[in-house]
């Protein structure tokens, strides 16, 4: 039995086999396999020499590339994927040694590598990159064979990885997916989100799961307190079992709320939405009580298609969802992609500093044909229901103004066409930059509407990268450089007499609600599982008390002092949450 | 009959010495015979046919390698190499400068 500790992210109680999904971007870690398994292993080695030596066949003969020197780099690659010597001397590693493909793969190809990287001559030492970039091949293929085997799962199954991007998790079939724990990651990366709106548990920033993990032992995956058990003994199974049925009986008490609204004790009226990225997710926040959403992230039109959307895919995903809301507010968010979370077939320009680089609203107004395209989708969607569009990342009123003006553009080309919008769409913006966050009473004067990104607006405010797990612990909404932003962005919204939500995770932690509501705030929008646990918050708490509380914070200097107050105000007000 | 044994010494004169592309030269044609062809510098012996063998004797220029071919066709075999590696000295020398294919 191994206990390894992690950061909780995502609530609830897990325990399956493990699914281990390594990347041919980070070192393979050295895995045993059964001897059962010897054969069908050995001849997923040889596979991957088939068809990666395919692969390449077809390369070859396209006279486009087949320039001289690219044309024999390839012959050479293509003689080592035909070798016998080498992959022998995989195959015989698998065998003998009862290794992975992966690993053997990894393993033997690195060691070739460093043969090469050893030679004094320079010449030839620098041929190890050609190495690595057969073992790459390689591994695409033996890794992609896996990706597609999570698709087509029967059996129930926790994913471990190192951590896990957006074409991995789409390719999912998430009724067999009971969890996930990753090396990396923070409460806010990709990992986190896709956990808490499937509503399983997850832990992520464990550092080395899956160096540790053995892929044939069963795995536990607590996600309320941030631990990860490999291989567990018969009392703490057993313990466990307790836990997962305990849980169980918690969120069933919590969906009783489902029909209640959302009203503090003296009778004060909160929103509440839900985050969504699918459009089949749409129903979840129906199922949990929310009242329409706050935040609809359109990126996976982008990501989990070889091409890029048209006009029709977007207009299709966005009426799926107005049709569940009827007359429910639906907020579309402009796509929000760009430097983290792009493609690798779409990647573009690589850049030194991809968070200050070209990604979102900046990426759109420098891609108008793309952007054009989706903002006539959202127009033409526009007369089925409440539908909003917000901006992300603005970062200045030019940023804004520019925007609407593409808008307008579209709208025009829509009046030539004779087809119907809503003119009176309301246009909102993201406030996830510090800049616009001090600019808000400005950028108020031409937005419909706030949305607050509180992920975003930590990273950039304190300067850390959520997802990186050596300073992750430097990011906390309970900074006080955060609360004055929060505060003077309400304060502004209020006296522009136009709305600010909360649509980051901040809203769905417990601790920080009462905060939210003493600083003014009435609309949150959170991940639908999250719903359920926030209402019974908002209906145990006084808005009187709240106000008391945020200005008890405002006046505390330090991360330290105001996050144990919070918590400690918001255990008692709810002690079975925690 | 038994199989007969062909040796001789070859020097790698080309300035790059044995790297990618000449060692997949070589490769094609000792796959062309029957033999079985091993290329040896002091520490270590290849199988010519194998591309990752031969390529792992690093051999630069001026390193001198001994063919061994056991074989029916080994006369030719030994001949073709020693002529690929001494004579053709891989098609390198009269490839242009910017060509560092492989």
């Amino acid at each position: 039995m191994e206990i390894k500790k992690g950061i909780a992210v995502s609530p609830g109680i897990a325990i399956a086999k493990p699914l281990v999904i390594d990347s041919e971007d980070y070192r393979i870690p050295r895995r045993s396999i059964l001897s059962s398994a010897k054969i069908t292993e050995v001849k997923k080695v040889r596979d991957a020499f088939k068809s990666a030596a395919a692969e390449l066949g077809g390369v070859g003969s396209d006279d486009n590339i087949a320039e001289g020197n690219i044309k024999d780099i390839f012959a050479v690659h293509q003689r080592f994927l035909k070798d016998k010597n080498l992959r022998k001397k995989i195959t015989d590693l698998v065998y003998n040694d009862l290794l992975t493909a992966e690993y053997a793969v990894s393993t033997t190809l690195r060691d070739i590598a460093n043969h090469f990287a050893a030679v004094p001559d320079k010449y030839i030492s620098e041929r190890a990159t050609d190495i690595y970039d057969i073992e790459k091949r390689l591994l695409r293929h033996l890794l992609g064979r896996k990706r597609e085997d999570a698709a087509t799962i029967t059996h129930e199954v926790v994913v471990v990885a190192h951590e896990l991007s957006p074409t991995q998790t789409a390719g999912f079939d998430k009724k067999f997916i009971k969890g996930f724990a990753t090396d990396a990651g923070g409460r806010t990366s990709h990992t986190a989100i896709v956990a808490r709106s499937l509503g399983i548990p997850a832990v992520v920033g464990l550092e080395d799961v899956t160096r540790n993990i053995d892929p044939t032992a069963t795995v536990i995956i607590d996600g309320n307190r941030g631990v990860v058990v490999i291989d567990p003994d018969e009392s703490t199974l057993k313990q466990y079992q307790q836990f997962a049925v305990q849980f169980d009986r918690l969120e069933k008490e919590l969906d009783a709320l489902r029909d209640l609204d959302a009203i503090t004790r003296d009778g004060v009226a909160v929103q509440l939405f839900g985050n969504i990225e699918f459009p089949n997710e749409a129903e979840m926040i129906i199922d949990k009580g929310g009242h329409g959403i706050g935040l609809y992230r359109t990126e996976f039109l982008y990501l989990y298609s070889q091409t890029e959307p048209t006009e029709e895919d977007h207009y299709n995903a966005y009426t799926e969802v107005i049709r569940v809301f009827g007359n429910m507010p639906v907020v579309i968010r402009t796509m929000d992609l760009g430097a983290d979370k792009f493609t690798q077939s779409k990647r573009f320009a690589k850049e030194t500093n991809p968070q200050l680089g070209l990604r979102s609203i900046r990426f759109c107004l420098q891609n108008l044909v793309m952007f054009k395209t989706q903002l006539r989708a959202i127009l033409r969607a526009s007369v089925h229901g409440d539908l909003r569009v917000m901006f992300p990342l603005i970062s200045s009123l030019h940023e804004l103004r520019q925007a609407k003006m593409i808008l307008r553009d579209v709208m025009e080309d829509l009046d030539e066409d004779g087809i119907k919008y809503n003119s009176n769409m309301p246009v909102g913006i993201m406030i996830e930059t510090p800049s616009a966050a001090l600019t808000a009473s400005i950028l108020a004067t031409e937005s419909d509407f706030f949305s607050i990104g509180t992920n975003d607006l930590i990273q950039y405010t304190l300067a850390v990268d959520r997802g990186n797990e050596r300073v992750s612990t430097l990011y906390s909404g309970a900074d006080p450089a955060i609360i004055g932003l929060l505060r003077s962005v309400i304060h502004d919204a209020n006296k522009a007499r136009i709305s600010a939500s909360i649509c980051g995770e901040m809203a769905s932690e417990p601790e920080f609600v009462m905060l939210l509501l003493g600083l003014g705030y009435r609309t949150f929008s959170i991940a639908p599982p999250m719903i359920p646990e926030i209402k019974k918050i908002i209906r145990s708490v006084t808005i009187e008390s709240c106000n008391d509380l945020a200005r008890k914070v405002l006046m505390m200097n330090s991360e330290r002092e105001v996050i144990n107050y919070l918590r400690n105000a918001a255990i008692k007000v709810l002690p079975e949450v925690f | 009959m038994p199989d007969s044994v062909c040796k001789i010494d070859v020097e790698i004169k080309n300035r790059n010495g044995l790297h990618m592309r000449p060692a997949m030269l070589l490769v094609d044609i000792a796959s062309r015979f029957t033999s079985d062809i091993k290329i040896s510098n002091e520490q270590t012996s290849a199988d010519a046919k194998s591309i990752m063998q031969v390529t792992m004797l690093a051999a630069a220029a001026g390193t001198k390698l001994t063919v061994t071919a056991k074989g029916h066709d080994c006369n030719l075999a030994v001949e073709a190499i020693k002529e690929l590696i001494e004579v053709r000295m891989f098609d390198e020398e009269g490839r242009q400068e910017t060509v560092q294919a492989g």
